[in-house]
């Protein structure tokens, strides 16, 4: 049954069937792409984890040979950031942005049917690496030279992968700006709009600022390879350091694109199940874009064993404590929320309330890792490999898993499986937990990252942490099975399954029409989030 | 919670849990704050989660609690924005404290040159005293689970870098092909060895023992096998050693001698085994696309003097190392001689190690 069918009223002709789907414009069309999209990615670089995990059950190269293993390493990293993490988000951003402010769509329907498009044939390209001579590329996501600059045909073919992957995000990002900023519904002033907006907002802009960073400076690798440049190469005058510089001048503020949107999800969530509106909704639109001014003047804090001057270090060991003070308002606000709530808990609120846990363990370690001298023991250790899941999986891709189990009754128009999503939460919580927090003290007691065999007594933990990445990987073909099981049916949904929910998208009927909004929708004369 | 609970477990286990027991006083002074920290962040965790779980637990819907409609709380908002800066003066203060003294690599007592290499570490005591390289001593049959695996598996090699307790040890860090990084955590050391720069640190070590560490930065696919062995000996024992180290040099160097075939086969198999086999495979086949093959190769199987001159200076560019720096006059003359007689390769000739030190001149 196709949207055409379940909403008579929009009879506009679209296409069926493949056709649909390459020439859609329409922003759940879109949405829904860039969801599948991510979901592939995840399981695929997920399963690429698996393999990791295989090798490191034991000390001894089991399976895997060492040139293999770091391109596994390379892959997973580069896969689930680029594949998985950030497509979601814009995959909600499409969905949930024009709904949440009153919009009929997206500014630049066309531009935005390229920005996904772009995406498989970038994933085309970093699949295939694997298959060319020499295999997919293994340097680390990190790409650093010289060590890029050594590699086969597959370091240029992911080259190639990082410009389209960066033309793709700032496309989509220049769309969510201008949808921000030009298709408000009227009333809905900068200071109305959900926060989820307001941190896909400011995570626009922080794409638009560094992706063009990136771009450059693998095209600088590009041509040091090819075309006889020495940018990182000290025998021509260049300086390898110069990369890391430049790469994490995208890269920091990179981590806060993956985040600020999770910032936004879990301000969503935890208003809705506590019953109560968000504490501190204008401090907690400050902290993101703090956060975000601060992401650009931290890079070097992934850098203090290159080698940097006593001056260089301690800028940047303050600047990076200082994140964690707008960091920590975002805490105090969700359990402040929390505090005096009527609070229930659907699946989409534990995984929120997980993150909100978890996350924080991840800025713990965070706080841990500015501090340069111990910085200087664990910098390329397992407590950075710990530190950066606990951010990413527990920060970024649980809070996708909210999201998800969220507005589901919304786009499907059918509950999930609540028994289904709360196994996948408890399976994922726990597994999550035993696969990674050992990794702290493997990190602690001298264990490298990216390293496919280790000495003995480093076996237990290793053990532990493959053991709970085994559950972990299982437990998500759960999520798989209840999405598909919720898109196919299920309870009826009704218009606002969550009665604490309070933003737009919930006065519309479920599934949501094919297209909504077409007339601006008037707004309450209750703001949809007072301040005073 | 789980946390705790997998800490406990580990440390009942005989796991470790912390850093290693420091062996510098910066390794301790690093060891303290990083227990400073941590018992902030425990505090802090506290703080946050005692609260959000007793709201988790008392406001409940499924208790009748009722949601209140407070929003906002100015007073509070700032309490919680000025009450985390300064807990982070606190801690800036004495982290501050310890990167100066990180840095401070002046008044050194010797200074020693630390060279990475694709795989292995190479020392070079810069006053007046030896130069040699560095490797894994672990054989490929342990890793390859063909043998048990030792009590250092990964963590040991043929000639650790010695130096003198009570003394303050300069190091100085370079690379000649990837960027490696030299780290031993007993001793708080971990700086990035970068190629075409020089970078420096320093420890000072005062009780006699072995310090085991490893390479931590990607640098290929030997990243796992390049391993750190710092034996710290009284300075007494460190003058003989060194005196040891000056008459083998000068054995070395005296290598008028002629070597039958068999002589250097044998010996560049070692050579072989330690030095080329993880990028062209103990079997010579190379890993496509990446490491080329020396079976059967064109080097391997052409002239000898074009093959000499690849290892002795590398191929720029690619992973392919000058060795001449780095080997023996016997060793490369060696390897040579094996890799020319051995798998399919029949060249039947051989090289002297005369023929390698008429290179140096």
């Amino acid at each position: 049954m196709d949207a055409a069918t379940l909403h008579p009223v929009h009879h506009e002709a679209h296409e069926t069937g493949v056709m649909r789907w390459l020439t859609t414009t329409n922003h759940k069309d879109i949405g829904t792409l860039y969801l599948w999209f991510s979901l592939a990615m995840f399981l695929f670089a997920g399963s690429l984890a698996m393999l990791i995990r295989a090798e490191l059950f034991q000390p001894g190269l089991q399976f895997l040979q060492p040139a293999v293993f770091n391109q596994l390493t390379a892959m997973h990293g580069l896969l689930m950031i680029f594949g998985a993490i950030m497509p979601a988000f814009v995959g909600f951003a499409n969905w949930q942005v024009p709904l949440m402010i009153g919009a009929p769509d997206m500014a630049f329907p066309r531009l935005n049917n390229w920005s996904f498009w772009l995406l498989p044939a970038a994933a085309c390209l970093l699949l295939a690496s694997f298959f060319v001579p020499g295999g997919a590329m293994a340097a680390g996501w990190t790409l650093y030279p010289p060590l890029f600059i050594q590699g086969g045909i597959a370091y240029d073919m992911t080259i190639l992968a990082i410009h389209i992957l960066g033309i793709s995000s700032i496309l989509g990002a220049i769309n969510i700006i201008t949808t921000i900023l030009n298709l408000r519904a009227p009333g809905m002033t900068l200071m109305k709009m959900p926060l989820f907006v307001w941190t896909w907002l400011i995570t626009a802009f922080l794409l638009v600022a560094v992706m063009p960073i990136l771009a450059s400076v693998v095209t600088m690798l590009l041509t040091d390879r090819h075309f006889g440049t020495h940018f990182f190469d000290a025998a021509g005058g260049g300086d390898p350091v110069m990369f890391q510089h430049i790469f994490w001048f995208f890269g920091h503020p990179e981590v806060y694109i993956m985040i600020l949107p999770a910032f936004g999800i879990v301000s969503t969530i935890i208003p809705t199940f506590a019953r109560k509106p968000l504490f501190g909704y204008v401090s907690m639109v400050y902290a993101v874009a703090s956060i975000a001014i601060l992401s650009f003047m931290v890079w070097a804090h992934h850098m203090f064993t290159t080698g940097m001057p006593a001056a260089g270090q301690l800028f940047f060991m303050y600047s990076t404590m200082l994140i964690a003070v707008p960091t920590g308002v975002k805490v105090f606000n969700w359990v402040a929320t929390l505090w005096r709530g009527s609070i229930s808990f659907e699946t989409p609120m534990l995984f929120a309330l997980a993150v909100v846990f978890l996350f924080t363990i991840g800025g713990f370690s965070g706080l841990v890792l500015a501090m340069v001298p111990v910085d200087i023991q664990l910098q390329d250790t397992y407590y950075v490999v710990a530190h950066f899941h606990y951010v990413l999986f527990s920060g970024a891709a649980m809070s996708i898993m909210a999201a998800i189990y969220y507005w589901l009754p919304k786009w499907t128009g059918h509950m999930y499986d609540e028994r289904l999503g709360k196994l996948h939460f408890w399976l994922t919580t726990i597994a999550f937990n035993i696969t990674f927090f050992p990794m702290h003290f493997l990190g602690l007691a001298g264990m490298p990252r990216r390293i496919p065999d280790y000495a003995l007594q480093f076996a237990g933990f290793n053990m532990m942490a493959s053991i709970g990445a085994f559950v972990l990987g299982a437990s998500q073909l759960i999520f798989l099975y209840t999405v598909v099981k919720c898109i196919r049916g299920g309870a009826p949904a009704g218009d606002k399954p969550w009665d604490g929910a309070t933003t737009l998208e919930w006065t519309l009927p479920s599934p949501a029409p094919y297209h909504s909004f077409a007339t601006p929708p008037v707004l309450d004369e209750e703001p949809v989030h007072d301040h005073t | 919670m789980i946390a705790p609970t997998l800490g406990a477990l580990g440390a009942m286990a005989g796991l470790a849990i912390n850093l290693p027991p420091p062996a510098t006083g910066i390794a301790t002074e690093i060891y303290e704050l990083h227990t400073l920290v941590l018992w902030i962040c425990a505090g802090i965790f506290v703080v946050v989660f005692v609260p959000m779980f007793y709201a988790l637990w008392r406001h409940r819907k499924a208790r009748g609690h009722v949601a209140a409609g407070f929003h906002g709380n100015t007073r509070l908002e700032v309490v919680w924005t000025v009450i985390p800066m300064l807990i982070l003066v606190g801690m800036a203060w004495p982290a501050t404290r310890v990167v100066l003294a990180m840095k401070n690599v002046g008044g050194s007592d010797l200074t020693i040159k630390v060279t990475g290499h694709q795989w292995k570490w190479e020392y070079e005591y810069l006053d007046d005293g030896p130069r040699f390289v560095s490797n894994l001593a672990t054989p490929r049959e342990q890793i390859d689970n063909g043998q048990p695996k030792s009590d250092h598996y990964l963590l040991e090699v043929d000639k650790p870098l010695v130096v003198p307790t009570g003394r303050k040890v300069r190091l100085v860090f370079t690379a000649t092909d990837v960027i490696h990084s030299w780290w031993v955590p007993a001793i708080g050391v971990k700086q990035d060895a970068i190629p075409g720069f020089i970078r420096e640190a320093w420890f000072q070590v005062d009780q006699a023992g072995v310090f085991r560490g490893q390479c931590a930065e990607l640098c290929g696919v030997g990243h796992a096998f390049m391993p750190i062995v710092v034996e710290a000996v009284p300075p007494e024992r460190f003058a003989a050693w060194k005196t040891e180290q000056a008459t083998a040099t000068a054995i070395a160097a005296a290598a008028g001698k002629e070597f039958s075939l068999a002589e250097l086969k044998t010996r560049g198999e070692q050579v072989y085994t330690t030095n080329c086999a993880v990028c062209h495979q103990p079997t010579g086949v190379g890993i496509a696309g990446t490491f080329p093959p020396l079976d059967r190769s064109p080097v391997a199987t052409g002239a000898k003097a074009a093959h000499l001159d690849r290892v002795f200076h590398g191929k720029p560019g690619t992973a392919m190392q000058a060795f001449g720096p780095q080997l023996s006059d016997l060793d490369i003359a060696a390897v040579i001689t094996y890799e020319r007689n051995s798998w399919h390769n029949q060249a039947g000739d051989q090289l002297q190690p005369a023929e390698v030190a008429a290179l140096r001149k």
